[in-house]
């Protein structure tokens, strides 16, 4: 094993929850569950300082450990980050303490399963990020999927099996064929180590199919226009915190993924389909806001809340540009802060009026108002209040769309509109409404509560006001992401050409780079 | 002598056991032989497992002793010995009499055989070893009609399966004038220069198709596992692939890809798998589930036989093995669950997650690993036979074997959300604690090998090495 830094930060973030999880199948009381998981979690957060070590002009991949797997197939452990995986790692082990406080009361049975699974999810969920081997990175992309089955199809609500077979038809089948782009890219470019398949470049037929495939399982995890229909479904059938997993972390998975390997691996397919992508992108935008409005349910409507947010994600990656890469992982990681915090809300909510229905839910201004407050906050990110961390991204992402081309930027702008008008009327009702079914039994936050939501609401202020940090820190990889895509694109007869251009003119630049291709092979 | 028999020494422990058990058989003792039997057997894994590196061949060239057949003895040690200690939770079985596992002993005892021989007589007669003692083992089911319609079917199709299989023996001799593996193998297999041979071989490899279950030849399958006794089908799924898988690994090492017979393995595969997979969707009992999964999994091997080279071998060896562990891993939940030796259904696993916490456990290990979900080591070996069969060129094949990963989910998720999400009023399950032990060792071997793959897939991948140098 070979490591840059002496411990091995890495796997002990993965390891950690895996062995807390043997230990759980022995315990019998409750309490101590809950408090052994709990401390984890701690411990997790502890371990990621660490990670703050990491040195944004340094090497490429910092933190890296390697292991022979099986050589035979040129398979290695090798896990490493970058400013691309760094605060999604974070996020993710932030994510577990939260989720133990904020199911200390909604979760009342199987509750040692429950816990093995949120402890699962993490460690699968860090190994997704930190993965630098294909096959790794697989491994861990699909081994979430169960504990995830589970969190939905066993706590969920009333039509959970449906909605939880839903999730995991919709996910696997997506996957599949990314398990064929392995394979090939292991044949064609002779490793699965995603550091030296980055270096080679490909043809372009094999970098179109290899992209479809690629994009079709991403597209499916963040999700995109067509294939969002398992989220709400899932969403709104899921316990608190399973949705809150969701949202925060699974989502960002399928951007990371477009950023990890669309890019730089299948540069010329990515920028073919740039078009195509950014359209998607930009119905996400439009439906999600649009159906959003509509909604009753107020689970729902944050669900169909995150499909929009997520369209800026997609929108940022797909233009190609400093600028709208940082927007998209700086959105990235808002929409985790955020949409996890308004989903922890919600939970706390339930569990007060047993209803998710906003009808059900009104006038609480007066009787709850902490609670309130920080539902405000939460809000308020959410339709990317100046001032707040949504704010920075969202922002930087219409900036970037507006320099590749004014009607892109146009066309995203109703986007941040809609946002406005749903979020504003769910906290209208809520707060304002005449009062429908509230009783004074129902207490204001508690001093677990608080604990659950404050990290949240202080990093939705942090990074609202001083997003500079985490944008210097991705700056270097984005750079690198880009610089490798553009030397690609050019070695292959691909011009450097401005997003408005490449968009008018797609057929042409497909020609050529075929023509190329042709040359190269004789 | 006594060289020749240190070599053979895993075939001579089972043989040694088979002996015993007649003895008992015979004796009319009263005392259960299950008392010792599942010892005997582990026994007999360790014997297997030491004598890993024996080379050697023996009466003249006819029987080879070399990784692959080290590898599989292994395994079929190991299947048998599982069989036994899941036999052993229900010890108090009417149908547990020494001869029962006489009979299963000496299956188990000619695929052994079948393992070693490298002539086509040797292991046509290996072969129908194996397949005779399953003829009287399958209608055994106390007073059960419908084990007796399973043994039927089953005699039925495999007597022609086999007819056909020794009419293509003889096209194959009259082709080219000899039965050693090892002579065939260093003249043409394609169809422009041997006709005769070809149309023969692929008449001859119908026969360890039908043990495979493979489309067309799998419609005995279902029926069967259906009906007989689940202790039985957990050894019909299982053992008996290996035999044939053995024999398909060392046919296969003659062919390159783009031959006739090649192609003919990549189809069978392709159909093989979608077919089986999509009937299994339908499917409520338990046991007709697993043998439709069972037909899907035959094709998957195939994937390994048509990239034939020492990687996509390799790969179907190992996946092989894989297969023995995941499937016996649910069957043995299977048994577990049943009443009173009942067929279960998808409805008696409702509520499990309480009735045996450790089942349902055990459950979805095998469950995901059918399915091919990592870290289990169905995603393992279905990586391995991936990238075998999509580094020899058959892309289409590899498409449709992930796409069936995709249709396989349903039924096997079905399981799982029975195990899990169902309720039932059923009382706890009443499993002793060795019995748990056992399963939880299966399970854990299961994600071990599939996280861990390093060790077992060398000896694959040297063994197939041997064959294609």
């Amino acid at each position: 094993m070979t490591m840059q830094s002496g411990f091995p930060v890495l796997t002990a973030l993965i390891v950690l929850p895996l062995a807390a999880a043997g230990v759980l199948m022995f315990l019998r009381q409750e309490r101590t569950i809950r408090l052994l998981t709990l401390l984890v979690g701690v411990l997790e957060c502890l371990l990621c300082l660490r990670l703050f070590s990491y040195a944004p002009m340094g090497a490429a991949f910092q933190f890296e450990e390697k292991a022979d797997w099986l050589p035979a197939l040129g398979m290695t452990y090798h896990l490493g980050l970058d400013g691309l995986s760094l605060y999604m790692v974070l996020l993710t082990a932030l994510m577990l303490p939260l989720c133990v406080l904020g199911s200390w009361t909604y979760i009342s049975k199987r509750i040692k399963e429950f816990h093995f699974c949120l402890l699962l999810m993490t460690s699968a969920c860090i190994g997704v990020f930190a993965a630098l081997d294909f096959v790794l990175f697989y491994v861990f992309w699909e081994a979430m999927l169960v504990p995830m089955y589970l969190l939905i199809a066993v706590w969920g609500g009333p039509r959970r099996r449906y909605a939880s077979i839903k999730f995991f038809l919709y996910t696997l089948a997506g996957s599949t064929l990314l398990l064929a782009a392995i394979v090939a890219f292991r044949q064609v470019g002779g490793s699965f180590s995603i550091p030296e398949l980055m270096e080679r470049s490909y043809s372009f037929k094999f970098q179109i199919w290899a992209f479809v495939a690629m994009a079709l399982a991403f597209a499916i995890k963040v999700p995109m226009f067509p294939f969002h229909t398992w989220l709400p479904a899932a969403h709104v059938e899921a316990p608190a915190a399973g949705s809150v997993l969701l949202a925060a972390i699974l989502l960002k998975m399928g951007a990371y993924g477009f950023l990890r390997f669309c890019l730089p691996l299948t540069p010329a397919a990515a920028v073919v389909a740039a078009p195509v992508m950014i359209a998607i992108s930009i119905a996400s935008i439009l439906y999600g806001g649009c159906i959003a409005l509509g909604q009753t349910d107020i689970k729902k409507l944050i669900a169909y809340s995150s499909v929009a947010h997520m369209g800026f994600v997609t929108l940022g990656i797909f233009l190609f540009s400093m600028t709208g890469i940082s927007g998209a992982i700086l959105q990235m990681l808002n929409h985790g802060i955020t949409t996890g915090g308004l989903f922890m809300m919600v939970g706390l909510l339930y569990e007060r009026s047993h209803s998710r229905e906003i009808a059900d839910n009104q006038g609480l201004g007066k009787h709850m108002p902490a609670f309130m407050f920080l539902l405000g906050l939460f809000s308020f990110s959410s339709l990317a209040f100046p001032g707040t961390n949504s704010f920075v991204g969202e922002v930087l992402v219409l900036i970037g769309a507006f320099k590749g081309n004014v009607w892109i930027g146009f066309a995203a702008v109703p986007g941040a509109m809609l946002a406005a008008a749903y979020m504003l009327r769910l906290l209208q009702r809520v707060t304002w409404g005449a009062p429908t079914s509230f009783k004074p039994s129902w207490w204001d936050l508690g001093m677990r509560e608080w604990v659950t939501l404050a990290p949240l609401a202080m990093l939705v202020l942090y990074i609202g006001l001083a997003p500079s940090l985490a944008i210097k820190t991705m700056e270097p990889s984005i750079e690198r992401v880009l610089t490798t895509m553009r030397t690609k694109n050019m070695a292959m007869g691909l011009e450097d050409r401005h997003l408005a251009q490449r968009l008018h003119l797609p057929a042409l630049t497909v020609a050529q780079g075929q023509e190329q291709i042709k040359k190269e092979r004789p | 002598m006594t060289l020749i028999s240190i070599k053979l020494l895993p075939e001579l422990w089972l043989l040694v056991i088979v002996c015993a058990l007649f003895v008992a058989s015979v004796s009319g003792s009263k005392r259960s032989v299950l008392s010792w039997l599942p010892g005997a057997a582990i026994l007999g894994v360790a014997i297997a497992a030491l004598s890993l590196s024996v080379r050697g061949e023996i009466f003249y060239g006819v029987y080879r002793l070399d990784g692959l057949s080290q590898f599989f003895k292994l395994a079929i040690a190991a299947g048998f010995a599982i069989v036994t200690c899941i036999a052993a939770g229900k010890r108090d079985s009417e149908d547990f009499s020494p001869d029962y596992f006489m009979l299963l002993g000496l299956s188990a005892w000619g695929l052994m055989l079948l393992a070693s021989c490298v002539e086509l007589i040797s292991l046509y007669l290996a072969l129908e070893l194996s397949s005779y003692s399953l003829y009287a083992l399958i209608p055994i089911r106390g007073k059960d009609r419908r084990a007796a319609e399973a043994g039927v079917k089953y005699i039925l199709f495999g007597a022609a399966v086999t007819a056909v299989a020794l009419f293509g023996l003889s096209y194959i001799i009259a082709a080219k004038h000899t039965t050693y593996l090892a002579v065939m193998a260093s003249s043409s297999w394609s169809f422009a220069n041997a006709p005769m041979a070809v149309i023969g071989l692929s008449l001859f490899l119908f026969g360890f198709f039908y043990k495979l279950a493979l489309f067309p030849f799998h419609f005995w399958c279902p029926d069967v596992y259906q009906g007989a006794k689940n202790e039985t089908a957990a050894y019909v799924a299982t053992i008996p692939k290996l035999g044939a898988v053995v024999v398909l690994v060392r046919l296969a090492a003659m062919f390159t890809p783009g031959m006739e017979v090649t192609n003919l393995f990549a189809i069978l595969g392709a159909v093989s798998m979608t077919g089986g997979n999509l009937a299994a969707l339908a499917q409520r009992d338990l046991k007709r589930l697993l043998g439709y999964s069972s037909v899907a999994h035959a094709g998957y091997i195939m994937l390994g036989l048509a990239a034939g080279s020492a990687a996509g071998l390799a790969a179907a060896t190992f996946y092989v093995l894989a297969y023995i562990l995941m499937n016996l891993a649910c069957f043995y939940v299977v048994c577990a669950v049943s009443r009173n030796g009942e067929n279960p259904t998808l409805d008696d696993l409702d509520g499990l997650y309480r009735r045996g916490p450790a089942l349902a456990m055990i459950l979805a290990v095998a469950a995901f690993a059918l399915v091919g979900l990592p870290p289990t080591v169905g995603f393992t070996g279905k990586l391995f036979l991936l990238s075998a069969a999509w580094d020899q060129g058959y892309h289409w094949l590899v498409i449709v074997a992930v796409l069936n990963t995709a249709i396989s989910i349903y039924y096997y998720l079905g399981m799982v959300r029975h195990a899990y999400t169902g309720e039932s009023e059923a009382p706890a399950l009443t499993v002793s604690k060795g019995q748990i032990f056992f399963g939880g060792v299966l399970a854990v071997i299961v994600l071990l090998v599939g996280m861990l793959p390093a060790s077992v897939y060398s000896l694959a991948a040297r063994a197939a090495a041997a064959l294609r140098p």
